[in-house]
């Protein structure tokens, strides 16, 4: 104990550069066995990444030209591009984050003000996760259950309800999440000054968290573009060009689908084009969600 | 200080600014950092501006001066705890028994295990008080069960803690309050066995009897530790400190023996800040 007491600092020179304490040496070591161990595995998914990123350019990037945008999905054997395909999957995918954001953020409002001790919230939050979760070829057949069956045609207003459910529980999600953020000090604070509970709600609480709300939007809006299976079963396909969602609708994941698979050259290279397109736009959407929208000045 | 050397400084106006009063009568101590032209920047904003000063062994430091002045600032760089976020920098040396801890050899872990550091709030971690203590020790030492019981107690005894949580080891750190946590905090710092702990404005959070045990065990401290200490009291800087810089603007405006810079301060703006005529 003696010792202990006196031990107080008052060492004359130190070394800061090598140890020779083993405790510490051995905590060294165990520090760079686990860098190593997350450098290869990040090293695995990069590499993966790099490796996909780079077939599509090698293959997409011969078929990307201006035919790829002015014309229409070609017949086998015959020229053509992906207009009808890009136009259509723009319209649907832009009208359900239209109708899946103010669902979406009102659900995660609700969830964040009154989900505390309800039995309703709880049960919806629940919803909710499972349906971030569920397979999306299981919201194609849904929606193709209860709408397409029933009026008996596929069409683009099919799609976009399958795109919609898919995009709404993660806006919610994001939302919900983002809301708890928020400190109580805060909301006291606005709570303080008399306003009413809707006005902190949304002037204070969801405008503190704007930009991790816009983020959640644009990811649910990456999600969505990249969709195949919803689609197979609900806005299918259209061989011209149309702005008329009643009708069957082409849409790139499709046309990828279904151009890849085929025997003839000229589909198969106007595929790539289509998998580089989305890919790309998916990949912007993204880095556009790091980076634009993170809070400037983190101190 | 003695009455002799106060009159004495009081009838001879001080030079040039930061000056160091102590040189001309006390008797020489041994420094344990001396900051050579530090300048600090967040991102492009310079926050220190050529700041050199000594902080002598086993005395008690503090660093004063406006919000912003830069004071957190540069006890943050006597850690480099400024390292944890990229876009900050310093220049100049900092020399820590010998060693430029700017220099890129240095290793943070074993500079920080050796000038430890207790925060404006407390921050006890979310497991046991003894956990609590045992946290940094086992970081660098292979106790026996034996030898880490005496070490709590030894430093919940330095913390003046032990009386208080000797029953409730096993309790969380979070179950205890506002002034207790702070000393339990300061009570893993000193677990270590550092040489040099750094409080940054370690009472602001605490009501007053908190704050004048706080200060108690500071005076107490400065018999086996070097102490640098931020607050934004003066009269706290005034009680427990040996030596004091007053901070303006990133630079060190005035820096001297405690007594010195509160009765007679060399410039008029050092006045102005503790006589509450700032502004």
């Amino acid at each position: 104990m003696a010792a202990v007491l006196n031990g107080g600092g008052a060492q004359p020179a130190v070394n800061l550069t090598k140890s020779n304490n083993a405790v510490y040496r051995r905590r060294l070591l165990g520090h760079k066995i686990g860098i190593a161990l997350s450098v290869f595995a990040m090293a695995i998914g990069l590499g993966f990444l790099a490796w996909i990123l780079a077939t599509l350019l090698v293959d997409g990037f011969g078929a990307l030209s201006g035919t790829l945008f002015t014309m229409d999905t070609p017949a086998p054997g015959s020229e053509g591009g992906l207009r009808n395909a890009i136009f259509g999957s723009l319209l649907m995918v832009g009208l359900s984050t239209l109708v899946s954001t103010p669902i979406g953020i009102l659900a995660g409002m609700y969830l964040a003000e009154y989900g505390q001790n309800n039995k309703f919230a709880a049960v919806t939050r629940f919803v909710t996760d499972i349906m971030l979760s569920a397979p999306s070829i299981v919201i194609g057949l849904f929606v193709y259950a209860l709408y397409v069956a029933r009026v008996q045609h596929f069409s683009g207003y099919a799609g976009t309800i399958a795109l919609s459910l898919i995009a709404i529980p993660v806006v919610v999600r994001t939302t919900d999440n983002m809301l708890h953020l928020v400190p109580n000090s805060l909301l006291e604070a606005a709570f303080a000054l008399g306003a009413p509970r809707w006005k902190v709600a949304l002037t204070v609480r969801l405008r503190a968290v704007k930009a991790g709300v816009v983020t959640g939007i644009l990811l649910a809006l990456a999600r969505i573009s990249g969709e195949t299976a919803p689609l197979l079963f609900t806005a299918l396909n259209n061989q011209f060009f149309t702005s008329d969602l009643n009708q069957p609708t082409a849409n790139l994941p499709v046309v990828i689908y279904k151009f890849a698979t085929s025997p003839d050259d000229n589909w198969q290279a106007i595929a790539w084009g289509g998998a580089l397109l989305v890919t790309f736009s998916v990949l912007f959407l993204n880095i556009l969600s790091r980076t634009a929208f993170r809070q400037k000045n983190p101190q | 200080m003695t009455t002799t050397m106060m009159s004495q400084t009081l009838s001879t106006p001080a030079p040039a600014r930061n000056a160091n009063h102590a040189t001309a009568n006390a008797k020489p101590k041994a420094k344990t950092i001396e900051i050579q032209g530090l300048n600090f920047y967040y991102g492009k904003t310079q926050s220190l501006k050529n700041v050199s000063l000594d902080i002598h062994d086993k005395q008690v430091t503090a660093f004063i001066g406006p919000s912003g002045c830069g004071k957190s600032t540069l006890l943050r760089t006597l850690n480099r705890m400024y390292d944890l976020y990229p876009g900050q920098r310093a220049e100049g040396s900092i020399n820590y028994r010998g060693q430029n801890i700017l220099e890129p050899g240095v290793d943070v872990n074993m500079l920080r295990a050796k000038v430890g550091m207790v925060f404006q709030k407390p921050t006890p971690f979310p497991m046991s008080i003894y956990d609590n203590i045992a946290f940094g020790v086992r970081l660098y030492e292979n106790l026996s069960k034996g030898e880490m019981d005496e070490r709590v107690e030894w430093a919940l005894n330095k913390a003046a803690l032990w009386t208080e949580v000797k029953d409730k080891l096993n309790k969380s750190g979070l179950s205890l309050s506002g002034g207790q946590q702070q000393r339990l905090c300061i009570a893993r710092g000193v677990a270590v066995k550092p040489d040099v702990l750094l409080l940054d404005e370690p009472t602001s959070a605490l009501d007053p009897i908190s704050t004048s045990k706080i200060e108690e065990l500071i005076s107490e401290l400065k018999g086996d530790y070097t102490i640098a200490i931020v607050t934004h009291n003066m009269q706290q800087a005034a009680r427990c400190s040996d030596y004091t810089a007053y901070m303006y603007l990133g630079e060190l405006v005035e820096f001297g023996e405690t007594d010195q810079l509160f009765l007679n301060p060399a410039r008029k703006e050092t006045q102005d800040y503790i006589t509450g005529r700032f502004g």
